[in-house]
């Protein structure tokens, strides 16, 4: 009967808004779903560190590059938080690392596309963060508690890597021939990876059903999706981008744009492993994780002479 | 030389060992050890760029042709930099970065305290701002150097390596040469060769802490005061200065 009363304290919670914490009994499922969906997050901001990374070196000037070095220690920094989060339903970052180096824990799909160029730093800023801002600000009121908290900080952070990306497509277009060419290339190959993101139709979303009756999910793939592109149309405009979308038009009757139809075959085969840069990304985490290991290796042997010291 | 010449290879000095150990700093993103690792270096990184970016914008002005800090850092070729080939250096294997930057941040903790009294205003304020970042560059440094050092049989052997092959390139951090003299008589800058024993008793005392030995003082590399480099600059500054060189009328 014990059972049956913390389900029904757990349910209540959830139809009242009050936030689940990580002592507060859940169901099994609940965690199963949290410990995927917030550890996927976080492998995500990690790998997301290395398309960006890619032009650290390269960035065309000192305030750019102090930019891009900020905000990809902010990535770096949400993805610490998000481990911890996790770590909060009782799984170790270790353990997550090892999932998504075996491949059953995944990262966002967008970052198996390559950054070719500068202005790919000025896309992923505003089409990916911008995409993963929608997302985010819908989590903030995800009814897990430390998920939503970690949201809510990482919202902030957000909003400010989007307007740097939205600068540097801004400064691009404003410029040479050379570097509008550059801008909408850039603008035409992530366009619709970043439509992508939002995941696929309502109709064929494996993981909607419990997520939605648990509030872990506040709104649906396509509303997210819609959002997303009703607020970047008029911001692609304003600078003079072409969405690569022939069947992109204003629909009066519902107060928002429709669209052509997203290539779910593509989104298929860069899940399935065949994107551009999945083995590079995972490769290059593998590779950085087993060169570390006698580094961590001897921080914590250090800490444990340290610990017999002071004992002694 | 005069004055305004001496200043302005001093100040071209003092931006460019940020500039290129910024740059190599930013090359550990996504390959440290562990996450807060990769954090920590890119965020010195970060330092690295503003303070080199506020020098060498003050070298711009001494010099006072209309450049930018951006012309300094991105137009300029190899044998007009000055930065000390210590920096230049690959980051290695983490043991290799930790030990270029002890070296590196232990020489600046001395060097910007005593241009904290630069009478030149600019510099002793960039010096007041830069010491503090210094300060946790030198911790970070010291605390990694000495966890490593005494840490597992294989992490003690790879920092003593770092540190007796990087040794070369510290004695020219001390050359001091006629600009050092000038610019110390008229009380702008410290001269270098007076800090080496500041620098050499700290050396000991985190070495011994990391039960490390100190190698012997040995055969010193030189040249980058008169922009002699190694052959690693000329890469770097091929990544760095890409963009600015293949689109020349842009602005980014």
């Amino acid at each position: 009967m014990e059972h049956i009363d913390h389900l029904k304290v757990f349910e209540t919670k959830i139809e009242q808004d009050i936030n689940i914490e990580a002592k507060d009994w859940m169901p099994d499922d609940y965690r199963k779903h949290l410990i995927r969906q917030i550890s996927q997050h976080a492998h995500s901001e990690v790998i997301g560190m290395q398309p960006e990374g890619n032009w650290i070196t390269r960035a065309p000037s000192l305030r750019a590059k102090k930019i891009l070095l900020a905000k990809i220690q902010d990535e770096g920094g949400h993805g610490l938080y998000l481990y911890s989060a996790a770590e909060t339903l009782g799984i170790g970052r270790d353990e997550l690392i090892q999932q998504l180096h075996d491949g059953k824990a995944k990262y966002s799909n967008i970052f198996n596309y390559p950054s070719l160029t500068w202005a790919d730093i000025g896309a992923i800023g505003w089409l990916v963060d911008g995409a993963a801002i929608v997302n985010q600000v819908s989590l903030q009121r995800t009814s897990y508690g430390p998920y939503s908290r970690a949201m809510v900080r990482i919202c902030k952070e957000e909003s400010f890597h989007q307007r740097q990306g939205y600068e540097i497509m801004a400064k691009m277009m404003a410029g040479t021939a050379a570097q509008r060419e550059m801008a909408q290339d850039a603008m035409n190959r992530w366009w619709w990876p970043a439509l992508m993101m939002f995941g696929p139709h309502d109709t064929d979303s494996p993981h909607t059903g419990n997520a939605v009756k648990w509030k872990i999910k506040r709104q649906s793939n396509d509303t997210l999706r819609q959002k997303f592109i009703d607020k970047t149309v008029q911001q692609a405009e304003v600078i003079g981008l072409t969405i690569p979308d022939p069947d992109l038009k204003w629909n009066e009757e519902k107060k928002s744009y429709d669209h052509g139809e997203i290539n779910w075959n593509e989104f298929r085969e860069v899940i399935n492993g065949n994107g551009p840069c999945n083995r590079q990304r995972m490769s290059n985490h593998i590779k950085a994780h087993e060169e570390g290991e006698w580094v961590r290796k001897a921080a914590s042997a250090y800490s444990n002479k340290q610990k017999l010291r002071v004992s002694q | 030389m005069t004055h305004q010449e001496a200043l302005l290879t001093l100040t071209l000095r003092l931006g460019d060992d940020p500039l290129i150990l910024g740059h190599r700093l930013g090359e550990w993103c996504s390959k440290a050890p562990i996450l807060e690792e990769d954090l920590a270096l890119t965020n010195m990184a970060l330092d690295l760029i503003g303070r080199a970016e506020v020098i060498l914008r003050y070298a711009a002005e001494v010099e006072g042709k209309g450049q930018t800090e951006d012309d300094l850092a991105y137009r300029r070729g190899e044998r007009r930099f000055y930065n000390h080939l210590l920096v230049e250096q690959p980051n290695g294997n983490f043991a290799n970065t930790i030990a270029r930057q002890l070296f590196i941040s232990a020489y600046e903790s001395f060097y910007y305290t005593e241009l904290m009294n630069s009478k030149d205003a600019t510099l002793s304020a960039i010096a007041h701002k830069a010491i503090k970042e210094i300060k946790y560059h030198l911790k970070h440094a010291s605390d990694w150097t000495i966890r490593l050092g005494d840490g597992t049989e294989e992490s003690h052997h790879k920092m003593q390596e770092a540190i007796n092959e990087l040794w070369m390139y510290t004695g020219e951090l001390f050359e001091t040469d006629d600009i050092d003299e000038q610019m110390s008589e008229s009380g702008i800058a410290p001269l270098p060769a007076e800090l080496f024993g500041k620098w050499k008793s700290l050396m000991i005392d985190i070495l011994s802490e990391a039960k490390l030995s100190l190698p012997d003082e040995g055969f010193m590399q030189t040249g980058s005061r008169q922009g002699v480099h190694t052959e690693y600059l000329g890469y770097i500054l091929a990544d760095m200065q890409y963009l600015q060189r293949a689109y020349p009328d842009a602005k980014w």
